[in-house]
């Protein structure tokens, strides 16, 4: 199934997550060295004056863009087409796939060249290249390192082998001839030395697609490896997949936007490189492919249109929620079972893919907010993860049993002021058998997974309401 | 000398299992010169249900809240996480104007307690006393959705004896989350035991927070795990040797927040 990664079910997969101490370490040690560099490079950084204030533009510039995306959609896919380039819009991940599929088949190509690109995650298009009998190779140093390691997933939007450190990277790498040490400039040399012919023999080109430039008719790639230039510009056939929310209506805004990007998912002011891609220009050049083609992907986004998860679609992907999140320190990318991790993915895999298969993930978070604090463009991450409870909760989803009669009950001792009283009295009373030198080791019903690992307090002797009378009544007493 | 009038919403938590708080507390504000009151019709602010996608349930609560602070002047709570939520509540209403613009007026006037101190009454020294060396727990909701980091900071400093030592890694969540720490136990243990580690890492023996649920967590991994780490609400510290003013400290000095 497109977008899912592994089979088990949720609490599995978070064990598994939770008991891998070395994705552990991978992950909180990426995530302590990032926050300091996302900090430098927008807080702290004064050249941007005000943080808070790009932030403010990045988000009307999504908003702007996705209230109207239809028409800049449409000026894309015009200007795309004017300059001789092919556009596709893929209502479904099997209209993408087909698409693609015919194309390469008509170019009679076997050898496919990739950037990395989270979208064509979500649509399995390796797989799909690989049923017609096609090669596909991922030329990202750390899309590939999973690639030749039995084709492991993606756990991060930004650095997909996030889970692996040096040694385990070195290790993959040995299945495809490796033979230095875990030095990330053998490595890469290694990587570089051995990708070069394939860039040379690659038929096909594909790649994502950060930003398409509606008024312009071009699409922009922010890279750091310089890979996907070679994807770009060696192959004679070039596809771009981007998802249908990843266009913005002019280069002025494309900048901000990078800006945002950069800063927020690496630290960095600006990538190594940012490339833009506009079909038949450098068309005579001896490096320039031939043939261009869009495939604009739907995919589910349009779920979201008009809704109140409509937000989640202002998404640039920068991962700036996935590094401060909790949650994914402690569990890891593939324990959420999607392609997309952390909180956006706790967002946008449910709208994508419905709750059936993820109606876990919008409780896969305490509700910290430091997503909603991180995000470049001020998506209410948090908010967003209860609307879906929300929605779970009115019959979209399954909201168990057991919480749907705790939570009656709680509505209606909330409008009862002398029910909830009499429950603050009764309590300390009923929770009397549990209690064992002041605390509650080891509780019932809902109280069980609390006390696994942790003591719960006995309720209080006193009664603060009683407390609090005679109190009054005491200091009334001595002021008169 | 005009004396504000305060109305405590002690949260459900503090009234089922810290009832010291809100002693405290009590006291505190009487002493800075408030006139307390505790609006009886109060119930819970109706978090549990609304983290948890039960919109209308939570406005039941919400409503009722609304209804039992109408009176209020200042509305002072001992949470971060409650009083953000009664500041979300006009969130809640968007469907019903004649109840969001009430929720507005009472998001306006509701403050956390050591926020109040700070702003409202301008005072930062409140004559407290506590010999330990303590680490703060900056708790998410009062420091990113209430937007307050300081007020704590700015009182503690004043606690002669008291020695502060940076937390590392306070912006990551101690894994409370409500229902979350139940409904997703495995995370949520991993998520304290972090918290803790890194408490132990400053070698303080004393952990101050402004929310008991936060406290209520982490306390009750310190205990399971049989450490010797006090877990104390600011209150505690902040009503501890003042002099002159009649208080109840807990002079045993035992952890009082499991």
């Amino acid at each position: 199934m497109p977008m899912k990664i592994g089979n088990q079910p949720f609490f599995d997969r978070v064990d598994e997550g939770i008991n891998n101490d070395f994705m552990q370490n991978a992950v909180s040690s990426a995530q302590d060295g990032l926050r300091g560099r996302k900090l430098n490079a927008t807080i702290y950084d004064k050249s941007l004056v005000d943080w808070e204030i790009w932030r403010s533009a990045g988000e009307e510039i999504r908003r702007h863009t996705l209230e109207n995306l239809d028409y800049y959609l449409k000026q894309l896919s015009d200007n795309w087409a004017a300059k001789g380039g092919h556009v596709y819009f893929a209502e479904t991940v099997e209209d993408a796939q087909h698409y693609i599929q015919k194309v390469v088949k008509q170019k009679n190509a076997k050898k496919v060249v990739k950037a990395k690109s989270m979208v064509t995650e979500e649509i399995s298009l390796n797989e799909a290249l690989e049923d017609i009998g096609c090669t596909v190779l991922e030329t990202d140093l750390a899309e590939y390192i999973l690639q030749v390691d039995d084709h492991d997933s993606p756990s991060h939007i930004v650095v997909p082998s996030l889970h692996k450190n040096r040694g385990q990277m070195r290790d993959a790498l040995r299945k495809v001839g490796y033979k230095n040490s875990d030095k990330p400039e053998e490595i890469a040399a290694f990587a570089r030395e051995t990708l070069r012919q394939e860039f040379l023999d690659a038929e096909v080109g594909i790649t994502g697609c950060n930003f398409a430039i509606a008024n312009s008719g071009s699409v922009s790639l922010v890279t750091n490896e310089g890979n996907a230039n070679m994807v770009t510009s060696f192959p004679e056939t070039q596809i771009t997949v981007m998802g249908m929310e990843r266009i913005v209506p002019s280069w002025e805004e494309l900048d901000i936007l990078v800006t945002l990007l950069c800063r927020s998912s690496v630290g960095q002011k600006l990538t190594t490189y940012v490339t833009g891609i506009t079909p038949g220009e450098n068309i005579e050049d001896i490096d320039s492919p031939k043939d261009f083609h869009l495939v604009i992907v739907d995919a589910g986004r349009s779920n979201a249109l008009g809704t109140e998860f409509q937000s989640a679609l202002h998404c640039i992907r920068c991962a700036a929620c996935v590094n401060v999140c909790p949650v994914y320190r402690h569990i890891g990318g593939h324990a959420y079972g999607s392609i997309y991790p952390g909180p956006i993915g706790a967002v946008l895999s449910p709208i994508l893919g419905g709750y059936e298969e993820y109606g876990k993930l919008p409780y896969a978070s305490s509700l910290c907010a430091a997503c909603t604090e991180a995000c470049p463009v001020k998506i209410p991450l948090h908010e967003l993860l209860i609307k879906h409870r929300q929605h779970i909760v009115n019959g979209e989803g399954h909201a168990p049993l057991g919480e749907k009669l705790a939570m009656k009950g709680f509505g209606i001792g909330a409008s009862s002021p002398s029910l909830f009283k009499m429950a603050t009295k009764l309590a300390p009373k009923a929770m009397k058998p549990l209690v064992k030198d002041g605390k509650i080791s080891k509780g019932p019903g809902p109280m069980k997974p609390w006390t696994h690992g942790r003591d719960f307090p006995a309720p209080s002797s006193e009664n603060f309401r009683e407390w609090f009378k005679n109190h009054k009544k005491e200091t009334k007493k001595g002021e008169e | 000398m005009i004396r504000l009038k305060v109305s405590l919403f002690i949260t459900c938590l503090g009234e089922l299992f810290y009832a010291k708080v809100g002693k405290d507390v009590t006291e505190i504000l009487e002493r800075l010169g408030c006139e307390v009151d505790f609006p009886k019709g109060q119930i819970c602010c109706g978090q549990p249900a609304f983290n948890s996608g039960y919109l209308n349930d939570a406005k039941k609560a919400a409503k009722q809240m609304i209804h039992a602070f109408e009176d209020a002047d200042y509305i002072v709570s001992p949470s971060g996480s409650c009083t953000t939520m009664f500041r979300e509540y006009p969130k809640m209403f968007v469907d019903e104007p004649g109840w969001k613009l009430k929720a507005e007026a009472m998001a306006d006037k509701t403050y956390e307690f050591t926020q109040f101190i700070v702003h409202v009454l301008g005072v930062e020294d409140l004559g407290a006393e506590y010999e330990a060396k303590a680490t703060v727990h900056t708790s998410c909701h009062m420091s990113r959705l209430l937007g307050e980091k300081e007020a704590p900071f700015r009182l503690l400093k004043h606690v002669k004896g008291l020695e502060v030592i940076p937390l590392p890694n306070n912006y990551d969540c101690c894994g409370f989350g409500g229902t979350f720490s139940v409904k997703m136990s495995p995370i949520s243990e991993e998520m304290v035991d972090e918290k803790v580690r890194h408490i132990e890492e400053t070698e303080a023996e004393l952990v101050i927070g402004s929310d008991c649920s936060c406290l209520m967590n982490i306390g009750g991994r310190i205990n399971r795990k049989g450490k010797k780490i006090e877990v104390k609400h600011i209150a505690e510290i902040l009503n501890h040797h003042v002099k002159g003013g009649s208080h109840h400290a807990n002079e045993n000095r035992e952890s009082t927040l499991l």
